[in-house]
């Protein structure tokens, strides 16, 4: 049905795919797996039309075809789901529908036509949805069935899915497998890109592993295992151990008291949480990504306005609910956050204004009268966390932009932990971070436990977690669903919590 | 099923590292920083002169004349650095706004108020001593700019309401207001020009002809320029070398990070209007303590507006500032000119000639990086 | 008072709106596509300009009216061209074109017509009809109501067109898609560059033509500056009617009855009474304004309704108690001319709190291909 050959694609220095190549077979699920960055997303964004390749070609059907824009791509029978949906908020799931393929005339557009077509198909694959409802109002699950029959109602015969289920609730992915197999059934072909292992296995007919740009396996789901496919993923020994000895965890440092935050939109994202971080411990908090941890960190931040945020945090022994982001700084809150290109870095800035950023008002930033920047006190402090926590290139005058992730997240690490901090908020540390760098990073938060510090890690790396926490906490729903102790608990275990069966 | 493996997700898509040389780009960059609004200014020459050609003049006849004019001395000199002087103030205060993601398009009125601010302090305690009387009137120039510019900085911190619109509304207020107290309480009566009445001896700034050697005191060239030129190291010194102005640096550049590290995103929002307005409010001194000794009804060159080109042309940056606004006060000053000599070009191609550079160099900027967007304030507060 | 509200009243209302509307509307599809378009106003002259000249030449208004709208489209173009293409800063090129509309029809005026950026008048035939060449016949008591120019009823007619365009066809969809998700819009095949084009090409028309209406609808010619900041003021009243056409509209109304108001009012001697009811509207508006803001109070109608007696009891105070013995008064022309843009900036703080504006608007398009 689909094949790629040796597809090429270029952005800037990185070479996203190299020489990519293989064969989707008509009526079957076929799963594309790989880490982030192995280029799964990009090969199928090139097969529905957002990219072009530098080099190789799609054949449909046996035929090369040039794909140039979506709209070739449809008309060819290709429909794409995209990780972040692609839907207009404010209009009606007619409207989403039917866009770019409008029935009716030219003048006129005919809504009630669509809606009996919409109608039609939803029964047909048992894709309830509501014509007239508008996006905003509906929930993740719903809008995922939008988008499918956005790409069913172009008729499409090859249907593309990137991470499909990475925000939905285990309920909602065992109806969604559901609605996969019925289309199978009805003659589709679907291309899934995951990195859940599981879901590949059940589901998926072949798989295809990819790995750096490249494909580094193509076999039938039936005759591999977990095992097999993650040492293709990796391509190295896949768990992480850090060497680390055990916790002596001292006085409470950080307190929360039924904690319950409100979004901007009114929905509640943390719902009664209460927990205890001490001095030198880490407390993990492991969870799928958007069940609150996002939210919870930056409240204990101090960058949610207090009217959303109810309930009681507490630095040692002291209310610091109300207080805003520079004093809990000043108390000695350290956050490294979890997007370090909106909230960590000024990109345009070079390194060593980039390190003064939140202490950029007094010493050593500042000089004596308090007002002028001490530029040699900056770039001493600068050259200080350039040199130990090891960023490259050590060039304090560089603006922020021109080092790589690794680097970059080591800058910020620098930064909060020579505060230096009794409490570090720490999410997300290794997002998008080198090996070497990781191991690095994971180095330096332990040591900041023994010496004294209070760490609370959030990560949706269930290793990372598992690995660095000496209490592991499971979020779900906003709710802390239980405790576990990370040297004992099975993955299963806590996957099962994070999806909302509760165990302990 | 022992565990499942979840990916790392990357924010970016830049994880390996750049591996052109560091140094070059920074001298690649300083070029492009001078290059481009060069292009701009040439091209726009270009097109400029082939309208002239079109209306049945010669643009290299046209040209010498609106530049050449700049450089006799003293008139030339004299005139352009005194059209310069308000130039350079809007196109700080646009140039403030601007790092701190603001777009300031209200110094117009607020050097209206900030003139007639000075100009009511001049005729009210006119027999003031000197030493008292002139600091105050500039320092009314300054408040009453920074009010009027901190207005649209406080709809925007509270409500959100976008200061583009908000300052040219208040552009036309001020204008209105500013009409109204002049007809109606401070007007020579019989007078039939709409001016006030003079302000008090005490207040007048010196004329620098009285310093320099060959410069005659009719040309208008005053103290204020000294002003200007110190008001640009002013600049310069807040933005890069105190905490203040890394603080409204930050919040133009990235207002969640800048909020991250406990910027208060709503205080730079007004300060930096504020600044903004003070620093339009000063082309006050220039007009009525330095050279009409008076308020004059629509007295303004449109230096609000062309401030927006300087501010651009230059940059940003104070030095830059202070050559665009070199720049287009040449122009104004050939203006005259051309309008006398010429045939069919008035001095009206002036303007045309600075909105196009205004449009090329917005094109140009386009190739610099990500432009602050303004809906990016409002999404720093979760 | 009774001098104030006659039904000249009214129809000078719509007079003065009807530049506003067409403005409006054509800033209408820029930005529902996600252009900002604070050009109008040079927009607008250029349209102004074109339409004076060519009438001139042609001694036909219609003529006029297609080359105001041929100038509009071909300024809209430059603008197209820098923001979508070179993805140039759509406020910053908007105000530099008003910038140069500012001098370049001076500077065409001044070699062809050797004025100082006036064009020459027009006689009187020449003009835009009004409703009378339609309707001759029709009673003399009646003169005012067909004083109004035909354009004042395409553009009544075009604000309902547009409805019809934006809601009930394909191109209207797109078009809104493209303003609000346009990632999403290409995902769907639709042309996001392509779409914005056009519309800010029927943005730059649209305008063209409510310059035309001043030029040579309202007046017999050009002058410099003619439009006198109602490109911004048709902004403001898009951005009060939610980018929506008929209350856009509405907008424009009130803006023009703002205006009509003020013609009126100067040098017309102002009674106490009066006085006392501006007094007390004022009173009332501004405290459900402040009312509405307490948003401790969750219910909206809650707000409204404390809002509105608050504000008749606070406006009958001070109408009643503040405005004593001033007798007959002259109300300086400068503060009616102020209040349609105080009115802005209080809607504008009020209103666009619930921004319901189209959420790509101002981003250019980046696509990595």
């Amino acid at each position: 049905m689909l094949e790629l050959r040796n597809i090429t694609k270029r952005f800037g220095d990185v070479l996203a795919n190299d020489r990519v190549s293989f064969k989707v077979v008509p009526g079957t699920i076929h799963a594309i797996v790989g880490e982030n960055g192995a280029g799964k997303s990009t090969a199928m964004r090139i097969a529905y039309g957002f990219y072009t390749p530098d080099g190789g070609e799609i054949l449909i059907n046996d035929q090369v075809r040039a794909i140039r824009t979506p709209h070739d791509a449809i008309a060819l029978g290709v429909g794409m789901v995209h990780q972040h949906f692609m839907l207009v908020e404010p209009m009606t799931v007619a409207e989403n529908i039917v866009l770019g393929a409008e029935p009716g005339s030219a003048a006129s557009l005919d809504l009630r036509q669509a809606a009996d077509e919409i109608r039609k198909l939803s029964d047909e694959f048992k894709l309830s949805v509501d014509p007239k409802a508008i996006i905003e109002t509906l929930s993740v699950g719903q809008q995922q069935r939008v988008e499918l029959l956005k790409a069913l109602y172009r008729h499409a015969q090859l249907l593309i899915l990137d991470e499909p289920t990475a925000v939905l609730t285990p309920q909602e992915v065992d109806e969604f497998f559901a609605i996969l197999r019925r289309m199978r059934e009805q003659g589709k072909t679907i291309v899934i890109i995951t990195h859940k292992l599981s879901e590949v296995l059940a589901i998926s007919d072949n798989v295809t592993v990819m790995r750096d740009g490249r494909v580094v396996g193509d076999l039938k789901t039936a005759a591999t295992n977990a095992a097999e496919l993650a040492r293709l993923m990796v391509g190295r020994e896949v768990l992480l151990r850090v060497e680390k000895p055990d916790a002596k965890a001292g006085a409470s440092v950080l307190g929360v008291r039924d904690l319950s935050i409100v979004s901007r939109d009114g929905t509640k994202r943390v719902d009664g949480v209460s927990l205890e971080v001490r001095a030198g411990e880490i407390v993990g908090i492991a969870g799928v990504e958007g069940n609150g941890q996002t939210e919870l960190i930056e409240a204990l931040a101090g960058l949610i306005p207090s009217s959303h945020v109810s309930g009681e945090i507490t630095f040692g022994g002291r209310d610091i609910t109300r207080l805003d982001a520079r004093k809990r700084k000043e108390l000695g809150i350290a956050h490294v956050p979890e997007d370090r290109h909106r909230r960590g870095l000024l990109l345009d800035f070079s390194l060593a204004e980039n390190t003064i950023l939140g202490i950029h008002y007094r010493k050593p930033a500042v000089s004596g009268n308090g007002i002028l920047l001490d530029e040699r006190g900056i770039r001493q402090r600068a050259e200080q966390v350039i040199r130990d926590f090891d960023v490259r290139p050590p060039n304090p005058m560089l603006p922020a932009r021109s080092l790589s992730g690794g680097n970059q997240q080591k800058l910020i690490i620098g930064r909060e932990f020579e505060l230096p901090p009794k409490l570090l908020l720490v999410s997300q540390p290794t997002r998008g971070v080198d090996i070497g760098a990781i191991e690095f990073i994971h180095r330096k938060i332990v040591a900041m436990r023994d010496g004294g510090c209070a760490v609370l890690l959030v990560s949706a790396e269930l290793e990372e977690v598992t690995a660095l926490a000496d209490r592991l906490l499971v979020v779900h729903n906003g709710q802390i669903v239980g405790e576990v102790d990370p040297k004992v608990a099975t993955s299963e275990d806590i996957g099962l919590m994070m999806t909302g069966g509760k165990r302990s | 099923m022992h565990f499942d493996l979840r990916v790392r997700k990357i924010s970016d898509q830049n994880q390996r590292p750049k591996t052109k040389d560091p140094g070059s780009k920074i001298v690649m960059k300083l070029l492009r920083e001078i290059l481009f609004p060069l292009i701009a200014v040439i091209a726009a020459f270009i097109v400029g002169g082939i309208i002239v050609l079109i209306i049945g003049d010669s643009p290299i006849q046209t040209y010498r004349l609106l530049i050449g004019s700049a450089f006799s001395w003293p008139d030339g000199i004299g005139y352009t650095l005194f059209y310069a002087t308000p130039l350079i103030f809007t196109g700080l205060a646009v140039a403030v706004a601007f790092r701190c993601g603001l777009l300031n398009i209200g110094a117009e009125g607020q050097l209206y108020i900030g003139a007639f601010a000075t100009a009511w302090v001049g005729i009210k305690l006119a027999g003031t001593s000197a030493w008292i009387l002139l600091p105050l009137c500039c320092l009314v120039a300054i408040v009453g700019g920074a009010i009027w510019g901190g207005i649209p900085g406080l709809l925007k911190a509270r409500f959100g309401s976008h200061e583009v619109i908000n300052t040219i509304m208040l552009n036309f207020i001020a204008v209105a207001l500013v009409s109204y107290f002049t007809q109606y309480h401070y007007k020579v009566p019989g007078d039939p020009i709409l001016q006030t009445t003079t302000i008090g001896p005490t207040a007048h700034i010196a004329r620098l002809g009285k310093f320099i050697p060959g410069l005659p005191e009719r040309i208008p060239l005053n103290v204020a320029f000294i002003l200007a030129i110190i008001a640009c190291a002013f600049v310069y010194v807040l933005l890069w070398k105190t905490k203040w102005g890394y603080e409204i640096r930050a919040t133009g550049a990235n207002p969640s990070a800048a909020e991250y590290g406990g910027i208060s995103i709503r205080k730079q929002i007004i300060l930096a209007m504020a600044i903004s307005g003070g620093l339009a409010g000063m082309v006050g001194i220039n007009e009525v303590l330095g050279y009409r000794y008076r308020y004059y009804d629509g007295f303004s060159a449109n230096y609000g507006f062309v401030g927006i080109a300087v501010a651009l042309l230059g940059r940003n940056h104070p030095v830059g500032v202070f050559l665009a606004a070199i720049l287009f006060a040449i122009l104004l000053r050939g203006g005259i000119f051309v309008d006398a000599y010429t045939v069919h070009v008035s001095k009206d191609i002036v303007d045309m000639l600075q909105g196009i550079v205004i449009v090329f160099v917005a094109a140009e900027a386009a190739f610099r990086g990500p432009i602050k967007k303004f809906g990016l304030m409002r999404r720093a507060k979760v | 008072m009774r001098q104030i509200f006659t039904i000249s009243l009214l129809f000078s209302t719509i007079r003065l709106a009807t530049p506003l509307v067409l403005a409006a509307i054509g800033g209408l599809y820029s930005e529902r596509s996600g252009v900002i378009n604070i050009a109008l106003e040079g927009l607008m002259l250029a349209g102004a300009f074109a339409a004076a000249s060519i009438t001139f030449y042609a001694h036909n208004s219609w003529i006029g009216l297609l080359a105001a709208m041929v100038a509009g489209a071909m300024v809209a173009y430059i603008i197209a061209l820098a923001c979508i293409r070179f993805k140039a800063d759509q406020v910053v090129t908007g105000t530099g074109i008003n910038i140069m509309f500012i001098g370049l029809p001076a500077v065409l005026s001044g070699a062809l017509f050797l004025s100082s950026g006036s064009t020459p008048q027009i006689p009187k035939e020449n003009l835009l009809p009004t409703l009378n060449h339609l309707l001759p016949s029709f009673l003399p008591q009646w003169r005012i109501i067909t004083e109004i120019s035909i354009i004042s009823l395409f553009a009544l007619i075009f604000v309902f067109i547009t409805r019809y365009v934006l809601y009930r066809t394909p191109f209207g969809l797109r078009l809104r898609a493209v303003g609000e998700n346009p990632e999403a819009a290409d995902a769907a095949g639709v042309s996001v560059n392509r779409l914005r084009y056009i519309g800010v090409l029927l943005s730059g028309v649209f305008a063209g033509i409510g310059g035309a209406y001043l030029s040579i609808g309202q007046s017999s010619l050009f002058t410099r500056n003619m439009t006198a900041g109602r490109g911004f003021i048709a902004l403001a009243a898009l951005i009060f009617g939610k980018w929506r056409p008929v209350q856009t509209m509405l907008a424009c109304l009130l803006f023009g009855f703002a205006d009509a108001l003020t013609i009126q009012l100067q040098g017309v001697p102002v009674s106490e009474g009066f006085l006392r009811s501006a007094v007390f509207v004022a009173g009332l508006l501004v405290t459900m304004f402040i009312v509405y803001q307490l948003s401790f109070i969750r219910a909206r109608a809650v707000r409204i309704g404390i809002g509105l007696i608050i504000g008749v009891a606070l406006g009958l105070t001070i109408g009643y108690f503040g405005v004593r013995g001033i007798g007959q008064m002259e109300l300086p022309v400068q503060f009616i001319q102020m209040i349609p843009y105080i009115v802005t900036i209080i809607v504008l703080a009020g209103f666009i709190g619930q921004s319901r504006a189209p959420r790509a608007l101002g981003t250019a398009y980046q696509k990595e291909r």
